[in-house]
């Protein structure tokens, strides 16, 4: 029930966008987030969307991949759409009862849900031509200058890429757990919340025990392979800026203002 | 390779006070050489301070009391602490629980680039190890789709690639089906044969240290029988009051002995002692 946890979720290809830099896309994804908010007309998504399909294409991932990992949260999306569309106040196009649409909530409601779409989408496309240890690695060197604030941004970053590693042992292991719960006897889809969540006790104790046992033989592991912190470390993949990391990122300047020039045009 | 004089180790159990309720005496006066590409082994049952001992022997633990040598670098001091854990690596029980990186090459490269190596000879020592535990195609794969004997050959990949000279295997296979077993322990021995690794052998499978240079027997954090394969499976009462499995062919021998037909005690493979039955029945 737990394996269609998609985290981090990795699409093994070789593509342009799967070879730059993790710092650039991260970057681009942040700015590609920000920008899907910037504009209040239509004509911001034909520019948006095309930027987006144009770099699904560049990546190799097939469509159909991506929309899976839209699952989870097309609830989400039904929800507010919904929400905008009855609850917004305006000039009424249909009455039904007490619910009534309005032309501003239609109009919110497409926005809202495109936007969120996007968003999604987006972010997901990060993860998908990343692999977390190179996301790790982008984020270690973007977040370095934190260093002088004391933030220990390598053992963040260390952090989550065993996170990372981890959770499909856990999930399994969480699996295993509830099988054998199940076995002698648990219920764990009977009675009202809170006797439900009674009876999830006997999973996460003996799940907690043991990811405390794993932590404690994983930092024996890294001890033993010399682990010491972040101090003299050298990296597998060093990264270094190459001149198609430095044209992604004019690309990126390039689709923002080409998206602000043309809302302005249609502005008026 | 790696010498220890008298050495003792005890865990406390503390209550939620932190006072101490109770002192386990995990290791007692062990003392061991273990010279330069020998294959060493461990044999002790569950409870015995095998393991405890195995992580004295790459300075994860430091003895209580008496001393621990690794090179000639004795363990308790901090500034050694990197140099004893790049000569003497360990591998662990847990597959699962050793990996850090969710690719296969970039675990491997962990070990290097924590002590500093130059990116470009990281990638050239993963692949040298990769292959020499005959895991090189599986360079791309995530640890979570292989099995537990490739899961354990890529640990020992691990710290090959920081070249140490000694290998420290903490009953590697406890967790392994038989095939997975077998891959791993013919790993370690072309390691020891090819390489000239000094691999020690933590383990309660007497099977796996038929073929040692010597053995140490350990039972409740003592060393309680040393000598080579020959001499110990020779004692099959010791061995059983450490609450050891002797093998069949141990058995049987002594099973014959007691029936009258004098087999020598230092028989240890099917074929040694079908071969010496046959003689013996011949020269009658």
């Amino acid at each position: 029930m737990f394996r269609d946890i998609t985290i981090g979720q990795y699409y093994k290809t070789d593509s342009i966008l799967h070879n730059l830099d993790p710092r650039v896309k991260i970057f681009a994804t942040l700015v590609y987030v920000i920008s899907i908010f910037t504009f209040h007309h239509f004509a911001g998504f034909v520019v948006a969307g095309l930027f987006f399909f144009a770099m699904v294409w560049l990546s190799k991932v097939p469509m159909k991949f991506l929309v899976r990992g839209l699952k989870p949260i097309v609830m989400l999306l039904v929800f507010t759409g919904i929400l905008h569309l009855f609850f917004t106040s305006g000039d009424v196009v249909v009455q039904m009862g007490v619910l009534h649409i309005t032309k501003q909530g239609i109009y919110k409601c497409v926005f809202v849900t495109l936007r969120l779409l996007l968003m999604m989408l987006g972010a997901s496309l990060l993860t998908l031509t990343t692999t977390p240890n190179r996301l790790t690695d982008g984020l270690e060197k973007m977040l370095r200058p934190l260093n002088r604030l004391h933030v220990p941004v390598h053992e963040l970053a260390m952090m989550m890429s065993i996170a990372l590693r981890f959770i499909p042992i856990l999930v399994e292991e969480l699996d295993k757990i509830m099988k054998a719960q199940l076995a002698r006897g648990a219920d764990f889809e009977e009675g009202n919340i809170i006797k439900r969540l009674k009876n999830m006790m006997p999973i996460l104790v003996p799940l907690f025990a043991s990811a405390m046992r794993r932590a404690n033989e994983l930092a024996y592991a890294m001890d033993a392979r010399c682990y010491h912190g972040g101090q003299g470390r050298t990296k597998m993949f060093p990264l270094h800026y190459e001149s198609k990391d430095i044209a992604a990122y004019l690309i990126i300047v390039i689709y923002v203002v080409l998206l602000q020039v043309v809302c302005r045009i249609f502005a008026f | 390779m790696i010498r220890t004089e008298k050495v003792g180790f005890e865990y406390m159990r503390r209550d939620v006070d932190g006072e101490v309720v109770g002192i386990t005496q995990a290791l007692e006066d062990v003392s061991v050489k273990m010279e330069p590409g020998q294959f060493v082994a461990v044999l002790g049952a569950n409870g015995s301070g095998k393991s405890t001992f195995a992580k004295h022997l790459s300075g994860l633990l430091v003895p209580g009391e008496g001393t621990v040598w690794v090179d000639g670098m004795d363990t308790r001091e901090e500034d050694l602490q990197i140099p004893i854990r790049r000569t003497s690596g360990m591998v662990f029980q847990n597959p699962d629980n050793q990996m850090v990186a969710s690719v296969v090459e970039e675990d491997v490269g962990f070990g290097p680039e924590n002590i500093g190596v130059p990116s470009e000879e990281i990638w050239t020592r993963v692949e040298k190890s990769l292959k020499s535990v005959g895991m090189y195609e599986y360079r791309k794969a995530s640890p979570n789709h292989l099995s537990g004997g490739q899961k354990q050959r890529v640990a020992i990949a691990g710290l090959l690639a920081m070249q140490p000279k000694c290998l420290v295997l903490d009953e590697p296979t406890a967790m392994l089906d038989p095939k997975g077993r077998k891959a791993v322990m013919d790993t370690a021995w072309e390691l020891n044969r090819k390489e000239n690794m000094t691999i020690v052998l933590i383990t309660h499978y007497m099977e796996e240290t038929v073929n040692a240079d010597y053995i140490y027997v350990m039972n409740q954090g003592k060393v309680v029988l040393e000598g080579t394969p020959k001499q110990v499976f020779a004692q099959p009462k010791v061995l059983e009051q450490c609450k050891l499995q002797v093998p069949e062919i141990t058995k049987i021998a002594a099973g014959l002995r007691d029936k009258g037909i004098p087999v020598p005690p230092d028989l240890l493979t099917e074929q040694e002692l079908a071969d010496w039955l046959v003689q013996w029945k011949a020269s009658r």
